[in-house]
């Protein structure tokens, strides 16, 4: 065991679990949920040139998912100091 | 020099790159054959997993796809880049922090099971073979398009490359072979989408230049969206609007899950994440993979538009009345000697005329979209020479790395940790180089002789992936409690349902492939997020009833929680 107690081991994946789930949660809002569920109400507005459902759902969810990972990354690797179990 | 000689050149040159860096990195050892030596910069490697990941099939076929359905498309485009996030956030850190060459060693490992590696063996080497013969015929086409060898040459010539570097070098030798074959790709697929995008919209960047104004003969800007335009020209012809598709929600919205979590599924690509040093590599390595991936899969719907307007409007001229063949651009006549293009003047005015009903003349294949782009933007021979290495690289990196999982499969999976356990290390190696041989051979001869279901078993990869693979190895990581009665009752449920599924459709009863007498209206190309469901629930059933896991794997499944100790991938 790397963690100090059993209490820190718990609330670190508590933690990480909070995070994996807040950012799932943006992953299915763009993708299923811009991109396919409210696609026709969201082509109702215009954006540079594009539908936004229609934006969404060819560009708009694969910018998300890059910025998604990334913040995972940041967060992540944070979480990992904080607990001091980073490598 | 003509376009022959400049492609032979090319293509030539770009060969002789990737053999050279595979005799400077060839492997040593088994773990450098099946996670190069666990040593590779996660930047590079996302850089190699991008070229492993983007197939001939996203090469050549995917914006023609999307160019040919408009919407209904984007879930190739979602699916397969969304697959990314959960790969980094559900499971690569863990799967590293495990630090095993493979993913049956995760899946019998944590699971405590033979029975459970063998499923997973299986599953792996299946979705191997399915997508490898596609990638052998994609060389031979491109070898037949471009150079004006026969196709059965064209696979034999790509059979002794991807034999030279996979074979000598394995993992190590593939991921930087794969690191110059995504900068060959890139830059093919990047030139002329930018060209055309210049050309038609006076923006450097397709991604703005698809939702700009088109420009007018003069090059001012004509007040009209590309995609404004796009819609109209569809319904004008009889197509469904761009923008809008045909296909029903629940389907577009099954096919695209099916497709995420297929991709988290899928061995080969989980498999890249094993090379890199650490945990936190591994994170960001899933992140630049995906920036790779994206700076193509966000080209590919701009291109896909541009070509539309393009083809419709050169053939069907301004007006929309249709253009007289003699007066035909030059792409035009040069694809319809391959027969990728065909005319037939049905109401013998010696127009061309394209449209969805019977007063369509042309028969257009849906890879010309890609192909001929460095002619409809009038660039010169050697961007047309660069397109034929880039369909090449993009197509050999993906057949090396599947060919690795097929020979880490059977010479680690299935012969060291089953049937002959005391082999040393240099013997394992051996037959892995044998198996990645025998591999290459197989590859080649369903290149040759393509099997009539080779589209028809995509769709069962995907699904296989997302039914059995990404659920067992999700639970194994989050679930303390999940045992091996659960996960293999799951497995062999979600497997069951979804093959059944699939086979009725697509071979005992094709006719009857239609949306009436789906399950909900799922295609078989989305059934495979059902199947992952129907593994969730029965694996949950099965463990509350069955035996606990026993203490040394919790240990187990509580020490990859944490990156802290992490050391290079270890055999045992």
């Amino acid at each position: 065991m790397s963690f100090e107690n059993e209490d820190k081991a718990k609330s670190y994946w508590d933690e990480n679990i909070k995070l994996v789930l807040s950012l799932l949660g943006v992953w299915a809002a763009v993708s299923f949920g811009c991109g396919i569920l409210f696609v026709d109400v969201l082509n109702e507005i215009t954006f540079m040139g594009f539908k936004l459902g229609f934006w969404f759902a060819q560009q708009g969810a694969i910018y998300v998912f890059l910025v998604l990972i990334f913040i995972y990354v940041k967060k992540s690797n944070a979480l990992d100091k904080k607990y001091g179990v980073d490598e | 020099m003509d376009v022959q000689t400049l492609t032979y050149v090319i293509v030539g040159l770009t060969f002789a790159l990737y053999i050279g860096i595979a005799i400077k990195t060839r492997a040593g050892s088994t773990k450098e054959f099946y996670v190069a030596g666990g040593g590779v910069p996660p930047v590079l490697n996302g850089m190699a997993t991008a070229a492993d990941w983007m197939s001939a099939a996203s090469f050549i076929s995917l914006a023609g796809i999307v160019s040919f359905v408009g919407y209904d498309g984007s879930v190739y485009l979602m699916g397969w880049t969304g697959g990314y996030v959960l790969l980094a956030l559900l499971m690569v850190p863990y799967l590293r922090k495990f630090g095993k060459f493979t993913v049956p060693d995760f899946i019998g490992d944590r699971y405590y099971s033979q029975t459970a590696r063998t499923v997973a063996v299986i599953c792996a080497i299946f979705i191997s073979f399915t997508y490898i013969a596609g990638q052998m015929r994609g060389v031979g086409v491109v070898f037949s398009r471009f150079l004006e060898v026969q196709v059965d040459t064209g696979v034999y010539i790509g059979m002794c490359v991807v034999f030279f570097y996979a074979v000598l070098g394995g993992m190590k030798g593939i991921t930087y072979t794969q690191v110059a074959q995504y900068c060959v790709m890139i830059f093919a697929f990047m030139v002329p989408a930018i060209f055309l995008s210049v050309m038609m919209t006076g923006h450097i960047f397709p991604q703005l230049g698809f939702g700009a104004e088109l420009l007018d003969a003069s090059g001012n800007s004509s007040g009209i969206y590309l995609l404004h335009k796009l819609d109209g020209l569809s319904s004008e012809l009889g197509f469904a609007q761009y923008t809008e598709g045909s296909k029903s929600m629940i389907d577009v919205f099954f096919i695209c899950g099916a497709l995420m979590f297929g991709t988290a599924g899928l061995p080969h690509v989980i498999v890249r994440f094993f090379t890199v040093p650490r945990v936190k590599d591994a994170r960001s390595s899933a992140g630049w993979t995906l920036l790779f991936i994206a700076i193509m899969y966000t080209t590919i719907p701009a291109l896909a538009a541009f070509s539309r307007v393009n083809m419709i409007e050169s053939v069907n001229g301004a007006d929309g009345k249709g253009i007289a063949h003699e007066q035909a651009p030059n792409w035009v006549n040069s694809w319809e000697k391959t027969g990728l293009i065909k005319w037939d003047d049905k109401n013998n005015d010696g127009k061309m005329y394209y449209a969805k009903g019977a007063e369509n003349e042309m028969y257009i294949d849906r890879d010309i979209i890609v192909l001929a782009t460095p002619e409809m933007a009038n660039l010169p021979a050697w961007v047309i020479a660069l397109m034929a290495a880039g369909g090449l690289a993009a197509a050999l990196s993906t057949s090396a790395g599947l060919l690795l999982v097929i020979s880490t499969s059977v010479s680690h999976d299935l012969l060291k940790k089953n049937l002959m356990p005391d082999i040393s290390d240099k013997k394992e190696l051996m037959y892995a180089r044998i198996a990645a041989a025998a591999g290459v051979v197989m590859a080649g001869y369903f290149g040759i002789n393509p099997p009539g279901f080779v589209a028809a078993v995509v769709a069962i990869a995907f699904g296989l992936a997302a039914c059995s693979l990404f659920p067992a190895i999700t639970m194994g990581i989050f679930s303390k409690r999940m045992n091996k009665e659960g996960a293999i009752a799951g497995m062999l449920a979600g497997l069951l349902f979804t093959t059944v599924y699939i086979i009725y459709f697509k071979f005992i009863n094709p006719a009857g492939n239609i949306a009436d007498n789906w399950l909900l209206g799922i295609s078989p190309e989305g059934i495979g997020l059902f199947g992952m469901v129907i593994n969730f629930i029965v694996a949950a059933a099965v463990c509350k009833v069955t035996a606990p896991t026993p203490q040394s794997v919790v240990d187990m499944v509580e020490s990859i929680r944490f990156p802290k100790g992490a050391g290079g991938a270890q055999d045992h």
